[in-house]
């Protein structure tokens, strides 16, 4: 059982391509790159949690204190920032394909005319 | 392609994913396990540099350089997302106050209560930014505090209110100035701790602005010529 939670990190990767590829609306489908990029925050912070560890900051600590591995942490926080920021720019996309198209069922987007 | 045939290759695509996932996910160390050589280095830089928030530590100063990368993607796509929604042909911007879009019917209890969170919400977002380096928080954290703050007051119903406390202009100027000072600090070189978190926190605040700036633009000004009737 000690790797569940990296299989529950292709879980919600599954998940979420699931989502885009059946997906007919393209709001919903960033929704669904969100989850997918959240499978890796799930990979990322299973793989530095060390049993028993605490946050990694050290205000209220000892410095021998245990606690889990912050280079995954910093990573988590990086992917974040980019899910966000892909987020908006995929966001403005779905704004301007419905202005121009009329629509924003994937399906229904024809090649460009 | 026909949803059976898409349906079909992703079934093909998630049957792999599948296989090799498993395969790698029972090869990698134990869950909780104790072999953490990055983590333990990290830890013992930290300390030697007396950062009490390792995780900001390494962001902004064992690799801050890699931060220079991410920050320029967070850069870039407010920038794409600016000029995604910028106005085109054939539509028109409106005054703020041409539909009505004036302090809106809201209850007396929400509008207050914006006004008096968004004071306390600034301050959160400048102490998260502030204390990065010593307790839970940082730049990123609380660049975003900061840039949704402002939002409080459309929440309370009063656009023009909004508008005039974001002007676009400043805040794309403060945007650029907080990238290129990072790119700077980046470059300058490590345990510039404090000046990056709080540049980053200024351009993180300055993107979120400019970006939901944009989105409400497009939603409450922005009209298409033909179109203009329809609206509100």
């Amino acid at each position: 059982m000690s790797h569940l939670p990296y299989l529950a990190a292709g879980w919600i990767l599954l998940a979420g391509i699931f989502g885009m590829v059946t997906s007919r609306n393209l709001v919903h489908v960033v929704v669904c790159l969100s989850v997918t990029q959240s499978a890796t925050y799930v990979l990322l912070l299973a793989i530095g949690y060390r049993k028993g560890g605490t946050a990694p900051v050290f205000s209220d600590i000892k410095p021998t204190g245990k606690v889990v591995d912050p280079v995954v942490q910093a990573m988590t926080l990086t992917d974040i920032v980019v899910n966000a920021t892909a987020t908006a720019l995929l966001l403005a996309l779905a704004v301007q394909v419905a202005k121009r198209r009329g629509t924003i069922d994937p399906d229904e987007l024809r090649p460009l005319e | 392609m026909s949803r059976r045939t898409r349906f079909a290759v992703f079934a093909v695509g998630a049957a792999g994913l599948v296989i090799l996932f498993v395969l790698a996910a029972f090869r990698l160390p134990d869950f909780g396990g104790r072999f953490h050589p990055y983590g333990e280095r990290a830890v013992t830089s930290a300390i030697a540099e007396k950062t009490k928030n390792v995780v900001s530590s390494v962001n902004f100063d064992q690799r801050a350089f890699d931060t220079v990368g991410e920050e320029l993607i967070l850069f870039a796509s407010a920038l794409g997302a600016v000029i995604l929604l910028r106005m085109v042909r054939r539509e028109r911007e409106e005054e703020a106050g041409e539909h009505g879009y004036g302090p809106a019917d809201v209850f007396d209890a929400l509008r207050l209560t914006g006004y008096l969170l968004l004071p306390v919400t600034l301050l959160v977002g400048v102490y998260i930014v502030a204390h990065g380096h010593l307790s839970p928080g940082g730049g990123f954290q609380g660049g975003v505090v900061l840039g949704t703050a402002l939002h409080l007051l459309y929440l309370t119903g009063d656009y023009p209110a909004l508008a005039r406390l974001r002007p676009v202009p400043v805040f794309e100027s403060a945007e650029a100035l907080g990238a290129g000072a990072f790119v700077v600090l980046g470059l300058a070189g490590a345990g510039l701790l404090i000046p990056m978190n709080s540049v980053v926190g200024l351009e993180v605040g300055c993107a979120f602005v400019l970006v939901l700036a944009k989105f409400f633009e497009q939603a409450l000004l922005v009209r298409t010529d033909d179109a203009g009737t329809e609206d509100s």
